[in-house]
C-alpha cells in the first residue's frame, strides 16, 4: 500500500510583526480530503499561519510545499479563501459578485452549482451590502468555491453568527466536505471542530502544541468522565472523598471511575437529583492546554 | 446632550489631531496655495492692459510708457498675433520694427491703439479677429478641471479605501496581478470620463457653439491621454497609502496647483517666465494647451509633439511606478 502524500506540507514557518514574533516555526501536513481544524486563543498566530499557506503572506522562515512542489503560480487557481474579514465591492448584487469573481479564474464553477451548493437562490439579486451576516457568509464561501479548488481555507468562517446561521454554514462545509474538498479551517468554536474537523492542531504562542483528530486527542490527554452536580459546593459534606470543582451550575467531579464516585457521593448524603454524566470535551482541552488567561 | 456632543467631539479632535499626516497637509496645502497665488498674480495692483513684446522688452517700455499695462515678452509672431485676434493679448509690440498690432474689435486693444497713436513714430497695423468669449476660453478649462478630480479622486481615494477594507486583499487571493487590477482601474475611469465628457461638450457646444477649427478626432485623442495621465497619477498616489484622508490631503496637493497654474481660469502668458516653465510640469497645462490649440488654432496632432510626448511619458512612467509599488494589503 502506497503512503498517501501531503496535498500541503508546511516546514518551519516564521514570521514577525516588528517586535512580535506571531510564528514560531510551525510544522503541519493536510492530507487529502481532510478537514483540519486550526485552534487557538486570540493571538496566537492562527491567522498568520494561515495567510502564509494561502500564499498570501510571505514567511520570514521555512517553506511550504503544495503537492510535493513548491507552490507556483498555478496555486491560485487551485485553493479558495475566505478571510476572516473581507470587503466586497459595493453597489453589487449576489449574483454580480459571484460572477466578478467567477471571470477571475480559468475554470469556475457554473454559476447555478454555487447557488445551489451555498443555498443563494433566495438572495441571488440582492444587494450585497444588505445581507445578514449569515446570508453574507454564506455569500464568501461562494467566492471561495468559484473556481472548484482542491483546496479551501477558512478563517473563522462562523464567527458572530447566531446558532442557527452557524448551523446553516456546519452543513454546508460538510456537503463540501462531502465533494472530497480539504479544508483549513480556523475557529474559536470547539463544538465546531468537534464536529467539521478529522484532525485538529491547537496553537498557541506561535506553535502547534498538540495535533491529531479530536476523538485520539480527547482520549490521550484525558481518561476521565465529568460528573455535574447542580447544588453548591457548600451543600457537600466537608468529609467527601472527593476532589470538585465549583462551576457557575454547580460543581463537577472529574474521576476516571465514575461507579465509584457516584457510589461516594451516595454514601456522603449528597443529594443526587439532576447529576449528570459527561465525557470531556475539546473545549476542556483547549483550556487544559492554552490556559484560562484571557487573551487579546 | 452637551455631554455627550463634547465627548463625540473631543474624541474625534483626538483622532484628526494623532493623524499627523493628515493634520500636516491640513497645515501646509493653504500655505502652499496662498504661496502659489501670490506667485502668479504678484502681490501689487493688477493691470488693466497685456501688450506683448516682440524684441527688446526695455526698449518698448521705455519708448511707449503705457499706464496700467503689464509688457509680456514672447517670441513668436505668428502665435502672438493670433492671440491679439482673439483678444487674449491687447497689442504686439515690434520695437525693431517700431510696428505694433492691435484688434480694432477688441475694446482693451482700441484703448491701447489709442494710448499708442501719442507716440508719432510707432505705425499701426490691424489684427482681424472675432475674438474668443470668455467663456470658449473657459471650457476646455473646466472640462479639464472636471476630469482632473474624477480622475484622481475617483482612483485614487477609491483604491485606498479598497485596501483599507480588504477588498484589495482578497482580490490578491485570486489570480488576478497588481498590472490587471490598474490597467482595470485606467480603463474603467477612461471609459466613463470620456462618455462623459464627450456628453458634457456635445450638450455646451450645442447652446454655446463654440470655435472648433481642429478635428474632433484629435480633441478626443488629447482628451483620451490627458484622462490617462490624469488616472496614472492618482494610481501612484494610491499606490501604498492606507489612511484615505492622508490620500485626500496628498490629492489635493496634487490638483490644486494644476487648477491654480494650468490656465484653467485665465492665460498664464501674464505670469511671470519662472510660473509658466513650473506650469508645465503640470500635465492639466499640456492638456488644456493641446486642447485649446486645437479648438481655436486648427492644430492636428503633429503639431503638438509636447504635449503630447509629456502626457505620454507620465502617464507611462506612473502607472510603471504605481505597478511596481501596488501593496495589496495594510502593513
Amino acid at each position: 500500500m502506497v503512503a498517501q502524500t501531503p496535498l500541503l506540507q508546511a516546514r518551519g514557518l516564521r514570521k514577525s510583526y516588528a517586535e512580535v514574533e506571531a510564528v514560531r516555526g510551525v510544522d503541519l501536513d493536510l492530507m487529502p480530503g481532510v478537514c483540519f481544524g486550526l485552534l487557538g486563543p486570540n493571538g496566537a498566530g492562527k491567522t498568520t499561519t494561515i495567510e502564509i499557506l494561502e500564499k498570501v503572506l510571505e514567511p520570514d522562515a521555512g517553506e511550504v510545499l503544495y503537492k510535493n512542489a513548491p507552490r507556483g503560480a498555478q496555486f491560485v487557481q487551485n485553493v479558495g479563501i475566505a478571510f476572516q474579514a473581507t470587503a466586497l465591492q459595493d453597489y453589487l448584487t449576489v449574483k454580480d459578485q459571484l460572477n466578478l469573481f467567477r471571470s477571475l479564474y480559468a475554470k469556475p464553477l457554473p454559476l447555478d452549482d454555487l447557488v445551489v451548493l451555498c443555498d443563494l437562490k433566495d438572495i441571488l439579486n440582492r444587494d450585497s451590502r444588505k445581507l445578514s451576516g449569515g446570508q453574507r457568509q454564506r455569500l464568501l464561501l461562494a467566492l471561495a468555491l468559484v473556481n472548484d479548488p482542491d483546496l479551501v481555507f477558512l478563517d473563522e468562517p462562523t464567527t458572530g453568527l447566531d446558532p442557527q446561521a452557524r448551523r446553516k454554514v456546519w452543513e454546508l462545509l460538510e456537503g463540501i466536505k462531502a465533494r472530497g474538498k480539504t479544508i483549513l479551517l480556523s475557529t474559536h468554536y470547539m463544538e465546531e471542530a468537534y464536529r467539521l474537523c478529522d484532525e485538529v492542531a491547537i496553537i498557541d504562542h506561535g506553535r502547534i502544541i498538540t495535533q491529531g483528530s479530536p476523538q485520539a486527542l480527547l482520549a490521550s490527554h484525558f481518561d476521565e468522565t465529568v460528573i455535574a452536580l447542580p447544588v453548591p459546593a457548600s451543600a457537600l459534606p466537608l468529609d467527601l472523598p472527593l476532589d470538585y470543582v465549583e462551576t457557575s451550575q454547580g460543581v463537577e467531579i472529574i474521576t476516571p471511575d465514575v461507579d465509584s464516585a457516584v457510589k461516594a457521593l451516595a454514601f456522603a448524603g449528597t443529594p443526587l437529583h439532576g447529576l449528570e454524566l459527561r465525557s470531556r470535551t475539546l473545549e476542556d482541552l483547549f483550556i487544559e492546554l492554552t490556559g484560562e488567561e484571557l487573551r487579546g | 446632550m452637551i455631554k455627550r456632543i463634547g465627548a463625540l467631539m473631543w474624541a474625534r479632535n483626538l483622532e484628526f489631531m494623532r493623524d499627523r499626516s493628515t493634520l500636516g497637509w491640513n497645515i501646509l496645502l493653504p500655505v502652499l496655495l496662498v504661496l502659489g497665488l501670490s506667485a502668479v498674480f504678484g502681490n501689487g495692483v493688477r493691470p488693466l492692459f497685456k501688450v506683448a513684446v516682440l524684441g527688446e522688452l526695455p526698449t518698448a517700455q521705455e519708448q511707449t510708457r503705457l499706464e496700467f499695462t503689464q509688457y509680456v515678452a514672447v517670441d513668436d509672431r505668428q502665435l502672438t498675433l493670433r492671440k491679439v485676434g482673439r483678444h487674449q493679448i491687447d497689442a504686439l509690440l515690434v520695437p525693431a520694427e517700431q510696428r505694433y498690432f492691435y484688434n480694432p474689435s477688441s475694446p482693451k486693444g482700441a484703448v491701447i491703439h489709442r494710448m499708442l497713436q501719442a507716440q508719432p513714430s510707432w505705425t499701426a497695423e490691424v489684427e482681424e479677429g472675432a475674438g474668443l468669449r470668455y467663456v470658449d476660453w473657459l471650457l476646455p478649462g473646466i472640462l479639464g478641471m472636471n476630469i482632473m478630480f474624477s480622475c484622481l479622486f475617483g482612483v485614487g481615494y477609491v483604491i485606498v479605501r479598497y485596501r483599507k477594507n480588504g477588498y484589495l486583499k482578497r482580490l490578491s487571493a485570486t489570480p488576478v496581478s497588481a498590472l490587471d487590477f490598474i490597467i482595470a482601474q485606467v480603463l474603467s475611469r477612461l471609459i466613463l470620463i470620456m462618455v462623459i465628457t464627450v456628453a458634457v461638450f456635445a450638450g455646451i457646444h450645442a447652446v454655446f457653439q463654440f470655435p472648433m477649427q481642429g478635428a474632433y478626432l484629435d480633441l478626443f485623442l488629447v482628451t483620451l491621454l490627458g484622462c490617462a495621465a490624469m488616472v496614472s497619477i492618482g494610481l501612484l498616489v494610491a499606490s501604498r497609502l492606507t489612511s484615505e484622508e492622508l490620500a485626500g490631503g496628498l490629492l489635493n496637493f496634487v490638483a490644486w496647483p494644476m487648477m491654480v497654474l494650468s490656465g484653467v481660469w485665465f492665460s498664464l502668458d501674464g505670469a511671470p517666465q519662472w510660473v509658466q516653465q513650473a506650469s508645465l510640469a503640470l500635465p492639466l497645462t499640456h492638456l488644456l494647451q493641446a486642447a485649446r490649440a486645437i479648438m481655436f488654432d486648427g492644430a492636428g496632432l503633429a503639431d503638438l509633439p509636447v504635449e503630447l510626448g509629456a502626457l505620454g511619458a507620465l502617464t507611462i512612467l506612473c502607472i510603471g511606478l504605481a505597478a511596481a509599488s501596488f501593496r495589496w494589503r495594510q502593513q
